[in-house]
């Protein structure tokens, strides 16, 4: 930049104000996105702590917050964990399929469809997962109760009404079904051509080289992308709050009629009747929820940094 | 060496191919199966359901095994590893056609001109409502949302391609970005809650906080589309505006810009089209109303997901007259709702895909 100003004794100055100007703006907007974070924080901070304290009313059926926040935290994680066990061997082998597998003509439709997974709005998710899906699994919860039943999460006894931890897991698993999809399908697409020209040549079957030349390459994609989906589902609320009739308990049971709340389907529920002392406990089970999911988010990306860096080296 | 190259030869008969399946291997299994699971469903009297998901299993175990027979265990590995991925792929596009269909057959008889154009002011039972109200209030709210986080967007995404590079600010903020694409949405309206609460007291529900409450998720999906359209102007571009002394800002404005136009306007339409659908924020901030406001900075107003949302948990009351299997009011606004949301956002959808690929051949240099 010195050196066009020495170069041309032009009008400078006032393009030079220009584009001091407009990189003021850019590096302010990239500190706005800071500010941003930190004042998600800060606010959230500032109303919820007080609900820390509240008296006894303000959590019942439970006395204080940390109680009332473990049940609900223990529902979230896991609804978003059988969200996850059932939505991760699905995408993997989505990913698969539209990477490695799939005739060209059906890889695009196939990647279209699950992009398009993406684009249904939650709300909409809920309303078909509690009018529709959770009753039609009604069968699969009798059936998971007599024939599975020995397992503690099919202990029963079965939900006639389908709103259970089970339908809304797999109403989250199909939401989260995208990002997991997308991630790995970039990452596999990454996989060096020559590894797996090597191992075909060298005799491997389609899934040996898959396993050998991609899935090594791939590791940390796929650890993040699995990460990135259950802080997705963590965080999910409509789809949740509107299948669950949910009770605060600790239970691993997923098929019965009693069932945690998680901490977003407990706010969207319980917001509308919420007193002023409420209000600040919702807000501090908000706070809860952001750490969670912001210590999860941060370890994802961490770990795709992380392996980014070595990738290139 | 020597002495293996001696007694090698005679031990092993010599076949250059191991023995393989016939291509029509699979397609026999598949026939197979659907027709013993569809025997089996007759005689105990299972459901089509039932039926497919036997056939499936049917195909999974008898394939592999068959294989293991006749090719040996490697075979045998991929080709169970090979079905289980086509069946992934099969069953994924299950639950987005099934949930269209529902959707559509729900709530295409509720979607007429009264739907449209009606609010839900005054209105009991199964008379006439509408969504008018709140088609009013998404467009309101999400338009707001975008007027602020498509510049703070925007410049943030030139600062990182073009100011930012090897600085530890921007290194910060791109990871933070990414970080900041994962804050559940009701956190997102809790901190915009927060806030006017902080500023107007306890009691404040207005449209504008719904749209800072979304224009926190939108911020990073622009910036992330955004930044990637700019990285792939070439550096040439900007080389050959320096030359001619074009300054800095100049050179982005009326170059790098205009070169990235189409593929940034995409990213903010996928982005619009992925926070007009939000529920949670806009339940927790822009609150509910019956009737038509189109004021963002006071009072509350409903918007499409909410609606839908409060359809659905007050339904009210089927009418005692109705036909058996009739659904609650309520329900069947919300279904109808359904449908003119999933409508705009598949148009949004499809309209971004279109100017993206409109604009996406960079032969047609336009110069600004």
């Amino acid at each position: 930049m010195t050196t066009t100003t020495e170069a041309e004794p032009q009008p400078r100055p006032a393009t030079g104000r220009g584009d001091r100007v407009f990189q003021g703006l850019a590096t302010a907007a990239g500190i706005t996105i800071l500010a941003a974070l930190a004042a998600v924080f800060v606010f959230l901070a500032i109303e919820g702590v007080p609900g820390i304290g509240k008296p006894a009313s303000s959590y019942r059926p439970l006395e204080s917050f940390w109680p009332y926040v473990g049940r609900l935290l223990f529902g979230t994680v896991l609804a978003a964990l059988v969200a996850l066990v059932i939505a991760a061997p699905f995408a993997l082998g989505i990913a698969l399929f539209i990477s490695h597998y799939a005739p060209r003509a059906l890889a695009v439709p196939v990647a279209y469809v699950v992009d398009l997974l993406a684009a249904v709005p939650s709300v909409v998710f809920g309303l078909w997962g509690a009018r529709v899906l959770g009753p039609h699994l009604v069968p699969v919860h009798a059936w998971l109760d007599e024939h599975a039943g020995w397992l503690p999460f099919f202990a029963g006894p079965g939900s006639v009404t389908g709103k259970t931890v089970l339908t809304a897991g797999t109403v989250l698993a199909i939401m989260i079904l995208p990002i997991i999809t997308a991630i790995c399908r970039e990452v596999f697409v990454q996989a060096p051509r020559l590894d797996e020209e090597a191992a075909l040549a060298l005799g491997a079957t389609r899934w040996e080289m898959v396993r050998l030349s991609v899935f090594p390459y791939a590791r940390s994609g796929i650890v993040s992308a699995v990460m990135l989906g259950l802080g997705r589902a963590l965080g999910e609320t409509m789809a949740v709050a509107m299948v669950l009739s949910a009770s605060p308990v600790y239970t691993l049971n997923l098929i019965s009629s009693t069932n945690p709340a998680t901490i977003a389907s407990n706010i969207a529920s319980s917001f509308q009747e919420a007193t002023p002392d409420k209000l600040a406990v919702l807000i501090a089970t908000g706070l809860v929820l952001f750490v969670f999911t912001f210590a999860v988010n941060f370890a994802a990306r961490a770990v795709v940094a992380r392996s980014e860096q070595r990738l290139r080296r | 060496m020597t002495t293996t190259l001696e007694e090698a030869p005679p031990r092993r008969p010599l076949t250059m191919t191991a023995p393989r399946l016939p291509g029509w291997a699979p397609v026999l299994v598949g026939v197979l199966a659907v027709c013993g699971s569809g025997l089996l469903a007759l005689l105990a009297g299972w459901g089509a359901v039932a039926v497919f998901a036997l056939a499936v299993l049917g195909f999974l175990v008898a394939l592999p095994l068959w294989s293991l027979a006749v090719e040996g265990q490697r075979s045998a590995t991929d080709r169970l590893m090979t079905s289980l991925v086509w069946t992934a792929s099969g069953v994924a596009v299950v639950p987005l056609a099934w949930l269209v269909l529902t959707v559509v057959r729900h709530g295409l008889p509720e979607v007429n001109a009264s739907f449209l154009t009606f609010d839900m002011r005054n209105v009991v039972g199964d008379q006439q409502g509408g969504i008018y109200h709140a088609i009013i209030g998404t467009l309101l709210v999400t338009l707001a949302a975008a007027a602020i986080s498509v510049p703070i967007g925007l410049f943030c995404a030139i600062y990182l391609v073009e100011y930012g590079k090897g600085k530890r600010l921007a290194r910060w903020v791109t990871f933070l970005v990414d970080v900041m694409t994962g804050i559940p949405s009701i956190v997102a309206g809790l901190f915009a809650l927060a806030l006017f609460v902080l500023l107007f007291g306890p009691e404040i529900r207005l449209g504008f906080g719904g749209s800072v409450a979304l224009s926190l998720l939108m911020v990073p999906i622009v910036v992330r589309s955004t930044e990637e359209m700019l990285r792939l102007v070439p550096d040439d571009l900007r080389e050959a505006s320096y030359a001619l002394g074009v300054p800095k800002w100049r050179t982005i404005v009326k170059v790098v810009l205009p070169t990235s136009l189409g593929g940034i306007i995409t990213g903010v339409m996928l982005a619009t089209a992925r926070v007009i659908g939000e529920t949670a924020p806009l339940l927790v901030v822009a609150g509910k109303t019956d009737s038509v406001n189109v004021n963002l900075f006071g009072e509350r107003m409903t918007t499409l997901p909410v609606y839908i949302y409060y359809q659905f948990t007050q339904p009210g009351t089927v009418p005692f007259d109705a036909p058996p299997g009739t659904e609650a009011p309520g329900i069947a606004r919300a279904w109808g709702a359904a449908l003119v949301l999933i409508a705009i956002v598949m148009a949004l959808n499809l309209v971004a895909r279109l100017v993206g690929r409109i604009f996406a051949p960079g032969t047609n240099q336009k110069k600004g």
